[in-house]
């Protein structure tokens, strides 16, 4: 049976909307105009246990408000969804100590404390064996080489340092479900490498099913073989992570490096040049094309270097988030006016 | 939600009062200053500071009055909730509130217990300057109480905490519907002021205003306790108060929990 099973999930939020200006405030106070946000339209998919699934999508494209959805924050307009077998917003204890949310934005230890002390009242909410909790948090500690720093006030911790303070406290009951929300936002490239290693060294270990939002796509790439990319709350790709490439991408690139130092004026012609150091260039060429412009390139000019790379999944993405064909949804917005 | 977990997070969060323990010091002592003036404005509205003087208004002599103001202090150091509205709102507003409700734990159980912690701390902080400032006011008391007397009022001491902390709680899961909740505690504390007896006994209140007055929970809030201590109520009309503060602390309990489970279902998971 599936680890999360979502079908026709519809979230849905009713926001005033004020007019702008002085006049505005006073027309607002006798006639309010609501705007009905459509920020999860019919999602649907299903996650088998152990999976650790990509959720991308820009800002406001609805990732964060299914992982609220599936997490029990908050309830659906309509639609079903259940994680582990049971449906989260019933909020029952027993799925509560299944499985843990982390929010990159969010803190969730007590500020003022050290972790250690955050780490202790976790272990008699959920319930842990004494042993067992100090087994799994020397484990973790080590891992995420913070053990000198448990007892150290949160506040005085460095931002990458509470975020693996952070993973610790979502780990410590063994969940078997792992929402994660921005994990490694606002970190250095450092702790971000240290929080991924981690992710995907725990998750093959304990084969956790994590579902993964992230605006890093080193991220993604690192940790998921599989991605669900959402666009004003809709699902517009579901699949391996490779596909997205195949998919979204019409273009790859084509790495050049002449020989002696020349380098040929008319390249534009062969594609697009997105990178010029002499003598090496680098070409945006369609991806069907990419036999006869090789051919031709490397029967016109002497090359000391050639290769051929797939265009980066982040700019792949970024592309496709601000392409026509990503916007040419429905209206996500229903305006209605109220006194 | 079991005793052990109700303990850990008493302990946790009187490890994070105990952070910031010089502030709060300060917070705490500061507040011994009204009763000073106390003392010095109901002796002037009498004309005596001499604490057996026998002139009285509306049957409060100069020493009951003290005795009324320092005990309605002792009261309200039970029932008021520094803080607690406005920190609710606040944990709505900026999403706080998530953490407790994807582990699990019972919001409301949670921040009575941290609210214990916060009284804990205070008492012990507060204990001293109490212990002083009813010594050096012993003779406007008559002498100690009989036993029932001083069991019912901590009885009553104990019952509003918890009417003061869930009628604060109450204002702040409004935040579910109006995300600043900072008018209601004001009104509140006007409210409060009247209606708990801090600004007057509550028996100095036109027959008709009393009546419907002491219908409310806030008497509970300061009044009650003072009242029994200072042996204005019958022993049977006392435990009837008693019997009645539990009463609404049940309905108040009740009426959090309904609010908690309406608030959810259309809370919208804020601040990221």
């Amino acid at each position: 049976m599936a680890a999360i099973i979502v079908e026709n999930l519809q979230k849905s939020y009713r926001v005033f909307r004020k007019p702008s200006g002085f006049r505005g405030t006073l027309q607002s106070l006798f006639h309010r105009e609501f705007t009905t946000v459509h920020a999860v339209r019919n999602v649907g998919f299903r996650i088998e246990p152990g999976e650790i699934v990509a959720f991308l999508g820009p800002n406001g494209a609805g990732k964060t408000t299914t992982l609220k959805l599936l997490a029990g924050l908050v309830y659906p307009t309509a639609g079903t969804a259940t994680v582990l077998g049971h449906v989260p917003w019933l909020r029952e204890t027993a799925y509560r100590r299944r499985f843990s949310l982390v929010m990159g934005q969010k803190n969730q230890l007590w500020w003022d404390l050290p972790a250690i002390e955050s780490f202790q009242l976790h272990r008699e909410i959920y319930r842990i064996e004494p042993d067992h909790y100090q087994r799994r948090l020397d484990e973790l500690t080590s891992l995420l080489e913070v053990t000198k720093l448990i007892r150290q006030p949160v506040r005085e911790l460095s931002l990458g340092e509470r975020m693996r303070m952070e993973l610790i406290a979502a780990l410590l009951h063994d969940p078997e479900v792992l929402f994660l929300d921005e994990p490694t936002i606002g970190l250095d490239v450092v702790s971000q490498r240290k929080v991924q290693e981690f992710l995907r060294y725990y998750q093959a270990e304990r084969k956790m099913t994590v579902l993964l939002t992230s605006h890093y796509m080193k991220d993604v790439e690192a940790l998921c073989r599989r991605a669900i990319i959402i666009s004003h709350g809709q699902i517009r790709h579901d699949g391996p992570l490779e596909e997205i490439l195949d998919r979204f991408s019409s273009q790859k690139w084509i790495q050049l490096q002449f020989a002696n130092g020349a380098m040929p004026e008319d390249l534009e012609r062969f594609g697009k040049v997105t990178e010029l150091k002499p003598p090496r260039v680098k070409l945006e060429v369609p991806r069907t094309q990419i036999p006869e412009i090789l051919s031709a390139l490397l029967s016109r000019y002497a090359i000391e270097d050639v290769g051929v790379q797939e265009r980066p999944l982040e700019e792949v993405i970024a592309e496709f988030f601000t392409s026509d064909d990503c916007a040419e949804d429905l209206p996500t917005r229903d305006t209605v006016g109220a006194k | 939600m079991t005793w052990r977990i109700s303990w850990y997070i008493l302990k946790t969060s009187l490890a994070e009062r105990l952070a910031y323990r010089a502030d709060f010091m300060f917070a705490t002592l500061v507040r011994f200053l009204p009763i000073i003036t106390q003392v010095f404005l109901w002796g002037a509205i009498y004309g005596t500071f001499d604490g057996n003087d026998e002139r009285s208004l509306n049957g409060y002599r100069y020493g009951d009055m003290v005795a009324y103001n320092l005990l309605v202090m002792l009261s309200r150091a039970f029932s008021s909730m520094p803080g607690l509205t406005t920190g609710i709102a606040r944990d709505v507003r900026d999403g706080a509130i998530k953490k407790f409700l994807t582990q699990p734990i019972d919001l409301l159980d949670y921040l009575l217990w941290s609210r214990v912690a916060h009284k804990l701390v205070y008492y012990g902080i507060a204990a001293g300057p109490f212990a002083l400032v009813f010594w050096l006011c012993r003779d406007y008391f008559h002498g100690w109480p009989r036993w029932d007397v001083l069991l019912a009022m901590v009885l009553s001491l104990g019952l509003s905490f918890l009417v003061g902390f869930l009628i604060e709680s109450l204002m702040g899961l409004c935040a579910f519907w109006y995300l600043e909740v900072s008018s209601l505690v004001f009104v509140y504390m006007l409210l409060n002021y009247f209606l708990s007896g801090h600004m007057l006994p509550l028996d100095w209140l036109p027959p008709a205003i009393s009546s419907a007055v002491l219908w409310l929970p806030f008497k509970y809030l300061a009044y009650v306790p003072a009242a029994i201590l200072l042996g204005r109520y019958s022993p049977a009309a006392m435990w009837q108060e008693v019997g009645l503060e539990l009463v609404w602390v049940l309905l108040l309990w009740r009426f959090n929990r309904w609010v908690l489970e309406r608030g959810l279902q259309r809370y919208s998971a804020y601040g990221g």
